[in-house]
């Protein structure tokens, strides 16, 4: 789950990392009534989950209340614009009204956990302020990373190494070890996947300070934080990840794509490896779709209308491999289920293998349904039905 | 010989009591693990349907038994401290089943339990066919035999296993290493050990996207198997970048984890890629016959 910069924000300051004054408000009026009572110089951001919000228009400075309530109201009034990863762009539907920063420099640090290592890694450059992938691949020399010893932790002189090592001004010398401290502690106490300040200001009169607050926090943590869990309500969740959530699998087993073949398989790997074969039979794929262990008839129903009613899929491609599963059990239910949906009804191409896999297919044959004896079978008859 | 695990190994489950703790047990026992008791605070005293002893605490229960391995189906909020108490025991490999595991609690326990070997979690466990099986593997899929089984997944290593199976190509130990970002043991540490086992004459590495297993496998297989005959596969060529599929760890981020990066990576080292899963039996087929792999130069 990735928070917003004023969730992020917010843990920053609990954790005593220096964060601008700021008020967040969801209309343009309690903007205005914002700066009323606070007169100065301020920014307005808008708080979405997308990155390029600065290119995209959607920061601006504003001096008093009227400004601040117009400049909101531009910003608030046309979602965030599509890019490749984000096509249908994001509703805005608060800003941060933040303290305008006077700022001399402009540096990087996050952490996050390291695959290969097996560590938190913390990752530090004198650049700040712009993509991070950005920085990598032009100052890739500008970098400066430590793996953190979890026996250990973090002890301040990770944070003296990482500012010399990264060639941050002299400015941040001070201060930088005690930010670096505290994010560390951040990210451990919220089981956070990523923790990043970009960029770390440093502003004229000699504050080091966070401009910007992005953390990713890992779901399944969240229970030992039930207060930022609550936040989930208030963001605007992965619609993947809503439906998942309401046919009552896991929010990383159900993925949409573009094409018409609906998919569903037992386990993770052997969905994907059905995604696969689906497209090397020359298909376009409607979704991803891991059902999870014991697929038994309610489970079957709540995916066999989770694709159907949410995709583009003209044929239903369901393949079991039974282990554990006996494949009569997963046979009836899936017989079961199509006896019980009310949602429109589309061609099944089923390829159940391992335990009883005969005593399944059998059942699958009497109620008309058209058992394959192999994915690589499954796949293409899918194709066929689809085109 | 095999790895990790033969029919020898003491083998106790944490959890046994629970519904998914007692229901596997009892199929280990039934495969012929030595499975020696098992483990539920409270439940001390208390004896298994197979006649096995529950202990209240890890350490009772391997001072009774001498018992070296243990598996875990604890949930996801008290898995690390199952395994920091299989740790403080004595036990020597930990199988960890469990899904959902805080990423921060594997990193600790990962970076503080050193000596004990974990596989996963978020894993299928282990099987030397014929001699035992710790996790939920089918066991009746499996045959005893040369080929090395690697697998980030559950049923994909089924439907892998099956097929050689049925092509008469038996196993000599197929491990499920887990499928989340940070696991206890990765591809590399299970080929070292494969290196080393004389029953094992040939590997299938089954990877998928995220992270960057696979492309340290295939570094290692190059540099240190030459004569092993080895085929790959990865899954997941159609996934989106950004978004996890199914297993936590199984990620695109920015150019990172892809599949083109793995495929080229195992290519680089000698070892096919087979395009679809039903490949695999005659890929291997033909580099066992084929005997030596092209020397590669491990430059990379």
């Amino acid at each position: 789950m990735n928070l917003m910069e004023h969730q992020g924000k917010a843990l920053f300051r609990d954790a005593g990392i220096p964060v601008p004054r700021s008020g967040h408000a969801t209309t343009p009026d309690d903007v205005g009534s914002f700066i009323e009572t606070n007169p100065g110089d301020w920014v307005v951001k808008a708080q979405v989950l997308m990155g390029g919000r600065g290119k995209a228009g959607k920061i601006k400075s504003a001096q008093g209340a009227a400004e601040g309530r117009a400049v909101a109201r531009e910003i608030m009034a046309t979602p965030m614009p599509p890019n490749r990863q984000n096509p249908q762009g994001e509703k805005i539907n608060s800003v941060l009204v933040e303290e305008r920063l006077a700022i001399a420099k402009e540096a990087y640090c996050a952490i996050t956990v390291d695959r290969a290592a097996r560590k938190p890694v913390f990752i530090v450059s004198r650049f700040g302020g712009m993509d991070i992938e950005e920085v990598a691949e032009q100052h890739p020399e500008s970098l400066a990373k430590y793996y953190v010893d979890t026996a250990i932790g973090y002890s301040p002189f990770i944070g003296r190494e990482l500012a010399f090592a990264a060639q941050l001004d002299p400015g941040y010398r001070r201060a930088f070890p005690a930010i670096a401290g505290a994010l560390y502690d951040l990210f451990f106490r919220y089981g956070a996947k990523l923790v990043e300040i970009n960029p770390l200001a440093l502003t004229h009169d000699g504050r080091v300070i966070a401009s910007d607050a992005k953390v990713e926090l890992d779901d399944d943590a969240l229970y030992r934080n039930p207060g930022v869990a609550e936040w989930r309500t208030t963001l605007p969740l992965d619609e993947d990840e809503l439906l998942a959530e309401g046919a009552g699998v896991g929010i990383r087993n159900f993925r949409r794509f573009p094409g018409n073949v609906g998919t569903m398989a037992n386990g993770a790997g052997l969905a994907m490896a059905t995604m696969d074969a689906v497209s090397n039979a020359g298909g376009r794929i409607a979704n991803f779709l891991d059902v999870g262990g014991g697929a038994n008839a309610q489970r079957v129903r709540n995916c066999y209308e989770l694709v159907v009613n949410n995709t583009g899929a003209t044929v239903f491609f369901i393949n079991i491999f039974g282990g554990i599963t006996r494949g009569d059990e997963v046979a009836r239910g899936i017989v079961e289920a199509m006896a019980q949906t009310a949602s429109r009804k589309i061609p099944l191409v089923i390829r159940l293998t391992g335990t009883n896999e005969e005593e399944g297919r059998r059942i699958l044959a009497q109620a008309g349904m058209t058992p394959v004896e192999t994915m690589d079978d499954g796949a293409r008859k899918a194709v066929e039905l689809a085109s | 010989m095999s790895i990790f695990l033969d029919k020898n190994s003491k083998v106790i489950v944490q959890g046994i009591t629970g519904a998914e703790g007692s229901y596997h047990a009892d199929r280990m026992h039934r495969y012929g693990t030595n499975l020696v008791g098992g483990v539920t605070p409270g439940k001390g005293g208390q004896t298994t349907a197979q006649g096995l002893p529950v202990f209240d605490t890890v350490k009772e229960a391997v001072e009774a038994t001498g018992a070296t391995h243990s598996c875990i189906f604890v949930p996801p909020p008290f898995a690390a401290d199952a395994l920091y108490e299989a740790y403080e025991a004595g036990i020597t490999l930990a199988i960890c089943i469990t899904e959902g595991i805080p990423v921060h609690d594997t990193l600790k326990v990962v970076g503080t339990t050193r000596g004990m070997r974990i596989i996963g979690p978020n894993c299928p466990g282990l099987i030397s066919p014929g001699k035992a099986l710790v996790g939920i593997m089918p066991g009746h899929i499996f045959k005893e035999g040369g080929v090395g089984v690697l697998s980030r997944s559950g049923t994909l290593t089924y439907e892998v296993v099956d097929l050689l199976t049925r092509a008469g190509l038996g196993q000599s130990t197929c491990v499920g290493v887990g499928g989340d970002p940070i696991i206890g043991t990765t591809f590399v540490e299970c080929l070292r050990e494969f290196k080393n086992d004389p029953q094992t004459e040939a590997l299938v590495v089954c990877g998928e996207i995220g992270g960057s297993d696979e492309e340290e496998a295939a570094a290692f297989i190059g540099a240190h198997l030459p004569e092993m005959p080895v085929v790959a596969f990865v899954g997941g060529r159609n996934a989106p970048p950004g978004k996890s599929l199914g297993h936590a760890g199984a990620i695109i981020s920015g150019s990172f984890g892809t599949p083109q990066s793995k495929i080229k990576a195992f290519e680089a080292a000698g070892v096919p890629v087979a395009g679809r899963p039903s490949e695999i039996p005659a890929f291997l087929a033909r580099e066992i016959s084929r005997g030596k792999r092209a020397p590669q130069p491990a430059s990379f």
